[in-house]
């Protein structure tokens, strides 16, 4: 039975399992690969995306739970790709081997739309569901910190 | 600075307009080179068109430490072109134009730095003489700036322009190096050239890899040196999606449509395994360190003077035992590879550290020659060593030939975990003599590893300034599979020796820092068999470190010290902790590190403090534990990896010495558990003798 989603904006129609999780969905079948799979048990956050704006784990969100919801992933944070995580993330060279960085962003916006002015604890915290086995963790928390400066403007 | 014309070989190109030139490594290839059938290829690591467009080929494969931005720099720096016109694209593999194309050991830029540097500076002058000929002056009255070569009357010509003409120019006898005072991107802050493509989600990962036709697979193997007798795969053939399921060299291969499909089918496989020997466990693993401590077939990696004379008179003996255990690399991207396997051609795509040797072992595996097979490279999403091992492009590579069709091979997070090539578990022992003034007067070391090869680096200091050093090895055959885990052996080996100096400084009534140097000043007056370090670059960090963190200058904090040479690079941290609620809570680490002429300070930055936070999170949390071959845990709930909550400050300070670069990938891992065990101990008066300390 096709199930539709909306995913940045755009409605998508999918015939599969309604069970598959949203991560495989998107990578498998939509084609939409910014969202990452790293460990498949919502430990490690690289599968974030947006539910109707809140950062949700892909990796263990089947479809049939997602209804009408608005799904919004890496590449639909900003349609030109220039959202303020975003430039904070390249202007602070934040990434190292990146792949955990689409999770980060989607985590860190998510955080910024809530709380646009988050005192450094409320970043550490805030960012603290996500790994990064390269260890990019000081910046990812200074780019935050720049991105709610460059929200403010 | 000169470089002599035999370094260079002119070659003709295929396009008359076209020169390329090769360096001293490829003389013996005698064929001309591929890439001179592009237009404007000036040499395997550049090209510049006549619409001025300049790109830069970065060859050897980026696995997050830098190396796709670090190596272009060089090149656009002597090039003398401006930054922000460059594009960078990543070179596939290429043995005939490029050498040394693998990502292992913190050697890339101590590989190339003169080679990176070359192909800039050759092609800036042949741009200078392009422009001399036209103008009719002598070429050394020319200049360049950020790509435009500059007359003595005020000409101007940008290297667009003269591109077509520089490349009939002959390749210059001599080339000059910019001094390093005029540089102006090297030692600057330079953005990784994949920042935008990661931050808006592009697919630049193996596990991205999408071609036509293809399927996917998920591989199911069997534990640590058992055998598969057999398999019901019937309930798996029936599940949708499923296209094969099919078994080689003990391992069972389903073949599906997707990832989620091939996930479900595999819970209903049954294997079942058998084995000659009893699997092993961890109790295995503690008898064999026990056995090998015991064991008179050590293998001697290093003997100086009489160390078990100097033992017996010794005024004071310390001794202590360290451990640590398997453990995972855990790169973010679990291994995946994918294979198209067709008669008399194959293609290769994916995160590999050394593309070269999967090119190879595929070309034996399917017995076809390896210029049959290409191998594309892609951005890697971490790798720590695990990508050295390339037994995920052999299951492809085999896979796609069995199932003829292009095949993106994926491991899940408990394949990656469950079926590692771990770093090896070791055990060691130390003894070190003290004579009645404090003075170090014997060194010993035992290392018995777990499929650790040598297990000690005999030569670390302090070797170099003890009279009397026994250095010993055994290893401990496993079927546990094993490899290199970034900084191997030293990951482990720098803890417990740091820590076990402080120990020895302790009872010596020693500063641990002065200690450190006085027994440098010993390596510099009077050395004692083959030293491998500088012992004024060592003793340079340390002083340097030394200042930097308030060395026993702060009041309420405890600190631990650590210095270690890898790599060609030294690293030297004070780590610190204060007590709070009760609890050692590690709050800032200060690291001076001499890995010569920094390139890219933000990327090493970045290396540092990375490394010091793998480092630490490996030394506080990482375990695996093996029963009956099988790995556990196998996802990131039970094994603890650090987090962002978790790091202390880090201050990333670097020797400012112009000395030709060295590695920085590792370097800085090594001296991080004994920094953090040290300040812990000097909070706490609790020692750590084995990982992880928590």
């Amino acid at each position: 039975m096709a199930i539709t989603l909306t995913i940045n904006r755009k409605k998508v129609s999918l015939d599969i399992d309604s069970n598959t999780p949203l991560l495989w969905a998107l990578r498998d079948h939509v084609g939409l690969l910014g969202t990452k799979f790293g460990c498949g048990i919502a430990q490690c956050g690289a599968c974030t995306v947006w539910v109707n704006g809140e950062p949700m784990r892909s990796c263990v969100l089947p479809i049939s739970a997602v209804g009408n919801a608005q799904i919004t992933t890496i590449e639909g944070l900003d349609p030109a790709g220039k959202h303020p995580v975003q430039e904070a993330w390249d202007e602070l060279d934040v990434p190292q081997c990146g792949y955990c960085q689409a999770g980060q962003i989607m985590t860190a916006a998510a955080l910024l739309k809530k709380n646009p002015h988050p005192s450094k604890q409320e970043i550490v915290d805030g960012m603290a569901g996500n790994i990064c086995r390269c260890g990019t963790y000081h910046r990812i928390q200074e780019a935050v910190a720049l991105a709610a400066k460059k929200v403010k403007k | 600075m000169k470089t002599s014309r035999r370094n260079f070989i002119q070659q003709t190109a295929l396009f008359t307009s076209v020169f390329t030139l090769g360096f001293d490594w490829f003389e013996s290839k005698g064929a001309a080179m591929a890439i001179a059938n592009e237009p404007g290829r000036f040499n395997a690591f550049l090209s510049i068109d006549s619409t001025g467009k300049i790109r830069l080929y970065s060859p050897n494969p980026e696995i997050g430490q830098g190396i796709k931005t670090a190596f272009p720099v060089v090149v656009a720096e002597e090039l003398d072109v401006d930054w922000k016109q460059v594009e960078v694209l990543q070179a596939n593999l290429d043995t005939q134009n490029f050498e040394r194309q693998l990502t292992g050991g913190s050697g890339a830029l101590k590989h190339s730095w003169e080679r990176l540097r070359k192909a800039g500076a050759t092609v800036r002058q042949m741009m200078m003489q392009a422009a001399a000929n036209q103008w009719k002056v002598d070429s050394s009255t020319c200049k360049t700036s950020q790509g435009f070569v500059l007359g003595p009357s005020g000409q101007k010509a940008s290297y667009g322009s003269l591109a077509t003409e520089a490349a009939k120019i002959t390749v210059p006898s001599t080339v000059t190096y910019k001094d390093r005072k005029d540089y102006k991107i090297i030692g600057t802050r330079v953005r990784g050239v994949d920042n935008r493509a990661i931050v808006t989600g592009k697919p630049v990962f193996g596990i991205d890899i999408r071609k036509p036709d293809m399927v996917f697979a998920q591989i199911v193997r069997p534990p640590f040196g058992a055998t598969l007798k057999s398999f019901s795969a019937d309930d798996v053939k029936k599940m949708p999606g499923i296209i094969d399921v099919v078994s080689f060299k003990n391992k069972v291969a389903i073949v599906g449509t997707s990832t989620y499909e091939i996930m479900q089918a595999r819970q209903n496989l049954t294997c079942s395994y058998v084995s000659d020997a009893p699997l092993e466990s961890n109790e295995t693993h503690q008898a064999w360190f026990d056995a090998g401590m015991k064991s008179d077939k050590a293998i001697v990696q290093r003997k100086d003077g009489d160390f078990a004379k100097a033992i017996s008179e010794a005024a004071k003996v310390i001794e202590a035992t360290y451990e640590c255990p398997f453990i995972s690399h855990s790169p973010m991207e679990p291994m995946n590879f994918f294979a198209d396997v067709k008669p008399g051609s194959v293609l290769l795509a994916g995160p590999t550290q050394v593309p070269q040797p999967a090119q190879k072992a595929v070309a034996t595996l399917l017995g076809v020659p390896e210029n049959t097979i290409q191998v594309e490279l892609t951005k890697m999403g971490g790798g720590f060593g695990r990508r050295l091992s390339n037994d995920f492009a052999l299951e492809a590579a085999e896979l796609s030939s069995i199932i003829k069709k292009p095949v993106l091979v994926m491991w899940t997070r408990e394949d990656d975990m469950g079926g590692g090539t771990y770093r090896p578990a070791v055990r060691y022992h130390f003894k070190a003599g003290i004579d009645a003034n404090g003075n170090i007067t014997a060194f010993y070391l035992r290392g018995v590893g777990l499929n650790a090869g040598n297990s000690t680096r005999q030569d670390n200091f302090p070797a170099g300034a003890i009279d009397h050093v026994l250095i010993e090895s055994v290893d401990q055959k496993s079927a546990v599979t094993t490899g290199p885990w970034r900084a191997p052996i030293t990951n482990f080996l720098g803890f417990a020796e740091q820590a076990f100096i402080d120990e020895v400084a302790e009872a010596a009534g020693k500063d641990p820092i002065q200690l450190r140097l006085d027994l440098l000043a010993r390596v510099k007056s009077n050395p004692v068999g083959k030293i491998t370090y500088e012992p004024d670059r060592f003793a340079e960090v340390i002083r340097q470190v030394a200042e930097k963190s308030q060395w026993k200058k702060k009041p309420g904090v405890h600190q631990g010290f650590s210095v270690y040479y890898s790599h060609f690079s030294y690293v030297a941290q004070v780590a610190e902790v204060q007590v709070k609620n009760g609890k050692p809570q590690v709050t800032h680490v200060t690291a001076v590190t001499d890995c010569g002429e920094v390139i890219n300070l933000s990327g090493a930055e970045n290396q540092v403090k990375g490394a010091i936070i793998d480092g630490m999170g490996h030394a506080m949390f990482a375990k695996l534990n093996i029963q009956a071959g099988v790995t556990s845990p196998t996802n990131f709930n039970a094994y603890r990896m650090i987090r962002g909550n978790e790091v202390p400050k880090i201050d990333a300070y670097f020797v400012d010495n112009g000395i030709s670069p060295t590695g920085l990938g590792e370097p800085a891992l090594p001296p991080t558990g004994g920094s953090i065990a040290n300040a812990i101990y000097a909070a706490t008066k609790k020692r750590f003798y084995k990982q992880p300390f928590y």
